[in-house]
């Protein structure tokens, strides 16, 4: 049990009170479904790879997404992990292809574009018509800087590069906003519809 | 250590963030009057947060700390500068990137830090400015290496004190400075210094930026490369975003990009 309780701690966001509940938990469980609850973890790490094209992580090869006939193959968003394609997808909006770089480029923590999955988007646009990459990397310093050193990558090449817009998020506040935020969203102000 | 108010407001500029728990940050703080501390910003990774934007690294900010039991906790926050020009711009953010990591690396937490906040600020301004950033990152350098102990001696030789005659000189990281003839044959790690070099260091040294600016002492690698060398055995490791600027330099050179 203690060997349990140890490895629970390791999990992001649990300390050692849910370790040691959880582990409890387990013990008066049905052997089945601690069984099931085994094997899910197994196959996780067993059966989940990446995506040979976006470096998405999958079960087949290559993934759902990238195999989808009704998406448009020219359009790359490039995200920064493959939880952010989840977002996306949620949106509904969005119709094209991913490409998930697993990390960011941060200089101060010694980060920089050969950790990142780069090199396989530069591949990507040598093998397929491309007319356009979406930066839809995260608005802070490292995110910043990554599409910018993506940009000067990539728009030799030939594809349209854009960024994601910034604005107000929908439930926010003038008021709070801060310069850069509130500045970005008066350049890209809109007619009003309706 | 100085004693604080339990609530207390200060102005700071942002050094660096790193993750804490599900929705929180830590945010490494540089204040004129407390220097470096950490304090911990609650909810900063929600898109609705209202300090999120005005923590960003590199932000100039005006901020309200509470005492926590180990840590100050951000009460509120508000920009004073953001720094737009260098948000947008891969070597000037970088640059800066690097000025942060070195008074995050080099100064100790919580020791009044006046001088050290300006040289930060006024460095920050003119990256921002994107005017002369060589001249400017080597003033900073050579200013924060002496505002933190470390001052590299340029005048005497600091094995034997004796004052530096004639050439040829060899600057020694051990010594922390320019040996004279006579220890320089005894340290075999020492490495060479031109005198224009060694001319311009004392100059980065002694004067103050608006004489630098107009007598503008051409930046050669001899020089970055001396400072740079002095840096890391003072910090006993490497600087992290130095190898981003060497990398942009690499490509802006038009080198084949690996990456």
């Amino acid at each position: 049990v203690a060997r349990l309780i140890e490895e629970f701690h390791k999990l992001p966001g649990i300390g050692p009170k849910s370790a040691q509940r959880l582990a409890y938990h387990l013990l008066r469980m049905p052997a089945a479904q601690a069984r099931t609850l085994a094997e899910a973890i197994v196959d996780v790490k067993e059966r989940i790879v990446l995506c040979s094209a976006c470096q998405n992580v999958t079960e087949i090869q290559p993934c759902r997404i990238c195999t989808d006939p009704g998406r448009e193959r020219s359009l790359i968003c490039v995200v920064e992990e493959p939880l952010d394609i989840l977002a996306l997808e949620r949106t509904g909006t969005y119709r094209g292809l991913y490409h998930v770089l697993h990390g960011v480029i941060s200089p101060m923590d010694g980060i920089g574009p050969e950790e990142l999955k780069v090199q396989e988007l530069l591949q990507r646009l040598r093998s397929d018509e491309v007319r356009e990459i979406i930066l839809a990397t995260n608005p802070n310093i490292e995110g910043d800087a990554t599409a910018m050193y993506l940009g000067r990558l990539l728009r030799p090449l030939g594809p349209r590069v854009t960024r994601l817009a910034r604005g107000l998020p929908v439930g926010g506040d003038v008021e709070y906003a801060d310069d850069i935020t509130l500045s970005r969203a008066l350049e890209g102000r809109q007619e009003v519809q309706g | 250590l100085i004693r604080r108010a339990r609530l207390y407001k200060t102005e700071a500029i942002v050094l660096r963030q790193r993750k804490l728990g599900e929705a929180d940050r830590i945010v490494s703080l540089y204040t004129p009057n407390y220097g470096k501390l950490d304090a911990k910003a609650k909810g900063v990774r929600k898109t609705i947060s209202r300090m999120a934007g005005h923590l960003q690294p590199l932000t100039r900010c005006a901020v309200q700390l509470a005492q926590g039991r180990s840590m100050e906790i951000v009460a509120g926050c508000q920009t004073i500068e953001a720094f737009p020009a260098l948000r947008q711009d891969l070597e000037r953010l970088s640059c800066a990137l690097y000025a942060a990591e070195l008074v995050d690396r080099m100064l100790p937490e919580r020791v009044e830090a006046l001088a050290t906040y300006q040289l930060l600020l006024d460095t920050l301004h003119r990256l921002e400015a994107g005017i002369d950033m060589e001249l400017a990152l080597r003033y900073f350098e050579i200013q924060l290496l002496g505002q933190a102990g470390f001052r590299p001696e340029l005048e005497q030789c600091p094995a034997c004190g004796s004052a530096l005659l004639g050439g040829p000189h060899r600057f020694s990281v051990t010594a922390g400075g320019v040996l004279c003839r006579s220890c320089a044959d005894g340290d075999v790690e020492a490495r060479p210094l031109s005198i224009d070099a060694l001319k311009a260091l004392r100059l980065l040294q002694r004067a103050s930026w608006p004489e630098i600016a107009r007598v503008l002492p051409a930046m050669s690698r001899e020089i970055e490369s001396h400072l740079r060398s002095y840096i890391v055995y003072v910090l006993e490791r490497e600087v992290n975003a130095l190898a981003f600027i060497e990398r942009l330099r690499r490509e802006g050179k038009g080198l084949p990009v690996e990456v």
